[in-house]
C-alpha cells in the first residue's frame, strides 16, 4: 500500500558507533547493552517511551489541528448550516429549521444538479474500470520503446483540467479540428454543436474526464497485472484461446478486487467532477445551468458573494456527501458479495 | 577490488522473440493510436502556440505543423495578460504547500509509527474521519472558515486548509514502520535522541514516500482550480491555473494562439519534473488507493 524502501545501515552524526545492518544477528555489544538499559526494551509492548508525555502531542498536533479545523469541523459546520439562512460574505444567521431542505426537495434545479452528477458516474465508471485495463493489457509486454508508451500515455494526467479544457475547447470548437475532420470525411454536413447543445456538452466533459484519468489507472493496473500468474495466459493460449477470450477469462478475473477499487474511486469522483464543465460549458454550467453537477450548484447557490445563501448550499452539500457516502456503501458491500 | 569476471555477451533480442509479426504489428499499430488520442491533443496545442498570425490554427486551411514557428505568441501572453503574476503567485501556494505537508506529515507519521504513547489511536481515527469528506462537500463551510480568518482573495486562504493533508501523514507512518526496529535501538544506546534519530535515521529511509509527497503536494496545488476559484477576487492574486481559465473562448476574443502558449506555460513545469523524477510519480498512484 505505500512506498517501502530497502533500508541501508545508516549511520548516526551526533551518536558514536554507527548502527548494524538489518537482518544481521546482534552483535554482541548490543547484547550487553540492551542487559544494562533500565527496564523493559523501549517501545516493546507499549510500554511509556517518552517521559515527556507532551512530546509526542508536539510532533502531530499540526495534523491534528488541520484534520480537525479543516476536515471534521467544517463537515459538522455544514450539516449545522444547512438549518440556518447564513450568508457567504457573513452578517446575522437565524436558524430556519427544515427550510432548505424542502426548498432543496422542490427545486427542479437541484434535480437536474443531480441528474448531471449520476449520470456522470453511470457513464464514466464502466468505461474508467474497463478502457485503462485494456490499455494496461496493452503496454503490459515488454517491447522495445513500451516505456516512451507509457510514459506518454500517462501525460494527460499532468496537465491541469483547465488547459486541458482550453484546448479541448478549440478541439471541438464548430470550426475546430474534430468537426473539420468530419466534415472532409463526409460524415457530417453541418458542424456537430459539441459546446452548445447541453447533451453534448455533457458527454464531452465525460470524455475529458476520460482521457485525464486513463493514464492514471492504467498505471493502477500494470501493478495488478502483475500478480496475474503468466502460466494461465500460457495454457490458455495453448488451448487456442485468442485475445479477447483471454482477456474475458484470465485477465479480468485475476484483478476483480483492483476493478472493484477503481469502480468506487471513479464513482467519488464522477460526482466530485466541476472543472470540466466549468470549462466545456462555459462559467454558467452550459445553456441556462443545464449541464451543472452537485459541486457546482454548490457554488453557485452558496457561495455566489451577492446572491448565495450558504445554508442552502450547506443544505445542497449534505446531500452530495449522502450521495458519495451511499456510493462507497455500496462499493463495499459489492465488494463484500465478490469475495464471500 | 578488480575481478575479471566477463560478463555473459548480451545479444540484442531480435525483434522475432517478442512475438508473432502479425501480432507485433497490430500491437504497435493500436499503441499508435492511443498515442495519437493522449499525447495528440497537447502536441497539437503546442505547435498551434509556435503558428504566426497568418497561419489558421483551425479550420480547413490548418495545418498541422507551423510553416513559420515563431514565438511570438509567448512574448504576447505576457504582454495581454499578467501571466507572470499568476506564476508567481502559482509558486507561492506551491512552496507554501511543500514546505508545510513536507514538515508536518514527516513529523506526524513518524509519531504515529512509534508505539510508547497513549491516544496514537485516536490521533489515527481523527485523521481518517477527516478523509471520508470529499472536498466539495465541505467547502461551503471551510469558505465561511477562511472569511472569519480575514484570508478572502489572499493566497495564504488559498494554501491554509491543505497545509498537512491526513492522507501523506498516513503515507509517511507507513514508510517509517517499515524501517527494522534494530536500527532504532542501536540509535538509541548510541545515545541519539528522539529528533536525531528522526533526522539521520528515519528521514534518509523513506526518502522514496517523501518523493511521493512532494510530488503529489505540487502536483495538486499548482493544478488546483475550484478552492483558488472561490477563494482568490483580485485579478493580481490569482493563480496560474485560474488566471488561464479566463481565457475561455467565450469570455473573451483571444488569440488561440496567445491561449495555448499560456497553456504550454503551465504544462512545462509538471512534465519537467516527471521525466526527472518518474518512477516517484508511478509510485504515487498507488499511494492514492490508500486515499479511500
Amino acid at each position: 500500500m505505500v512506498a517501502t524502501e530497502t533500508v541501508k545501515p545508516v549511520s548516526v552524526p551526533g551518536a558514536e558507533g554507527t548502527a548494524s545492518a538489518p537482518g544481521t544477528a546482534p552483535s554482541r555489544l548490543r547484547r550487553f547493552g540492551r542487559a544494562v538499559l533500565p527496564g523493559p526494551a523501549p517501545g516493546a509492548n507499549g510500554a511509556a517511551l517518552y517521559r515527556r508525555w507532551w512530546l509526542p502531542w508536539l510532533w502531530t498536533a499540526p495534523a491534528i489541528v488541520c484534520a480537525v479545523v479543516f476536515g471534521v469541523f467544517p463537515f459538522l459546520n455544514t450539516v449545522l448550516l444547512s438549518f440556518t439562512d447564513a450568508k457567504p460574505l457573513g452578517g446575522a444567521a437565524s436558524f430556519v429549521g427544515l427550510d432548505n431542505y424542502t426548498r432543496m426537495l422542490g427545486d427542479s434545479d437541484f434535480w437536474l444538479a443531480t441528474r448531471n452528477s449520476i449520470l456522470y458516474a453511470i457513464v464514466v465508471v464502466p468505461l474508467m474500470v474497463l478502457l485503462p485495463l485494456m490499455l494496461a493489457v496493452l503496454v503490459e509486454k515488454n517491447l522495445p520503446g513500451i516505456g516512451f508508451f507509457r510514459s506518454a500515455f500517462y501525460t494527460p494526467v499532468l496537465a491541469s483540467s483547465v488547459v486541458v479544457g482550453l484546448s479541448w475547447q478549440w478541439l471541438l470548437a464548430d470550426d475546430g479540428l474534430v468537426n473539420t475532420w468530419l466534415e472532409k470525411a463526409h460524415l457530417i454536413r453541418s458542424a456537430v454543436p459539441f459546446l452548445s447543445d447541453s447533451w453534448l456538452i455533457l458527454f464531452s466533459a465525460m470524455g475529458l474526464t476520460l482521457w485525464k484519468g486513463l493514464g492514471w489507472y492504467m498505471i493502477f493496473y500494470l501493478a495488478a497485472l502483475g500478480n496475474v500468474p503468466k502460466e494461465l495466459h500460457e495454457a490458455a493460449q495453448m488451448d487456442g484461446a485468442g485475445t479477447v477470450r483471454r482477456f474475458w477469462h484470465i485477465t479480468m478475473p485475476g484483478v476483480r478486487q483492483a476493478m472493484m477499487l477503481v469502480g468506487t474511486l471513479t464513482g467519488i469522483g464522477s460526482l466530485r467532477v466541476f472543472t470540466e464543465i466549468y470549462m466545456l460549458g462555459s462559467s454558467t454550467g452550459g445553456p441556462g445551468g443545464a449541464d451543472r453537477t452537485l459541486p457546482f450548484y454548490i457554488r453557485d447557490v452558496g457561495l455566489d458573494p451577492l446572491t448565495g445563501n450558504a445554508g442552502y448550499g450547506s443544505a445542497v452539500s449534505v446531500a452530495l456527501f449522502a450521495l458519495t457516502l451511499g456510493l462507497t456503501l455500496l462499493a463495499q458491500r459489492l465488494t463484500k458479495e465478490d469475495e464471500a | 577490488m578488480t575481478t575479471a569476471v566477463e560478463k555473459p555477451r548480451r545479444l540484442l533480442p531480435r525483434w522475432r522473440d517478442y512475438g508473432r509479426p502479425r501480432e507485433l504489428v497490430v500491437r504497435y499499430l493500436l499503441l499508435l493510436f492511443v498515442l495519437g488520442i493522449t499525447v495528440g491533443p497537447l502536441v497539437w496545442q503546442f505547435l498551434a502556440s509556435l503558428k504566426g498570425v497568418g497561419e489558421d490554427v483551425f479550420g480547413r486551411n490548418a495545418s498541422l505543423l507551423p510553416h513559420h514557428p515563431t514565438l511570438r505568441a509567448y512574448r504576447q501572453v505576457f504582454d495581454q495578460v499578467p501571466v507572470a503574476t499568476y506564476i508567481r503567485n502559482s509558486v507561492i501556494v506551491v512552496v507554501l504547500s511543500i514546505a508545510s505537508q513536507l514538515l508536518f506529515s514527516t513529523t506526524a507519521g513518524y509519531m504515529l509509527s512509534k508505539p510508547g504513547w497513549k491516544g496514537r489511536k485516536a490521533v489515527w481515527v481523527v485523521l481518517v474521519a477527516s478523509m471520508m469528506f470529499p472536498f466539495e462537500s465541505i467547502m461551503v463551510s471551510l469558505f465561511l472558515s477562511i472569511r472569519d480568518l480575514g484570508l478572502v482573495d489572499d493566497l495564504a486562504g488559498v494554501w491554509l486548509p491543505g497545509f498537512v493533508g491526513a492522507i501523506n501523514v498516513l503515507l509517511m507512518r507507513g514508510a517509517f514502520l517499515a524501517v527494522p526496529r534494530e536500527i532504532e535501538d542501536s540509535a538509541m544506546l548510541d545515545g541519539a535522541n528522539e529528533w536525531q534519530r528522526f533526522r539521520h535515521l528515519y528521514l534518509p529511509s523513506a526518502w522514496g514516500a517523501i518523493m511521493v509527497v512532494t510530488i503529489n503536494t505540487f502536483i495538486s496545488a499548482w493544478d488546483d482550480f475550484l478552492w483558488p476559484l472561490i477563494v482568490l477576487r483580485s485579478e493580481s492574486h490569482m493563480t496560474l491555473t485560474l488566471g488561464l481559465s479566463r481565457l475561455q473562448s467565450s469570455s473573451f476574443g483571444y488569440d488561440q494562439r496567445v491561449v495555448m502558449a499560456g497553456s504550454v506555460i503551465s504544462v512545462v513545469p509538471v512534465l519537467v519534473l516527471f521525466v526527472i523524477t518518474q518512477r516517484w510519480f508511478y509510485r504515487g498512484v498507488s499511494a492514492g488507493a490508500v486515499k479511500l
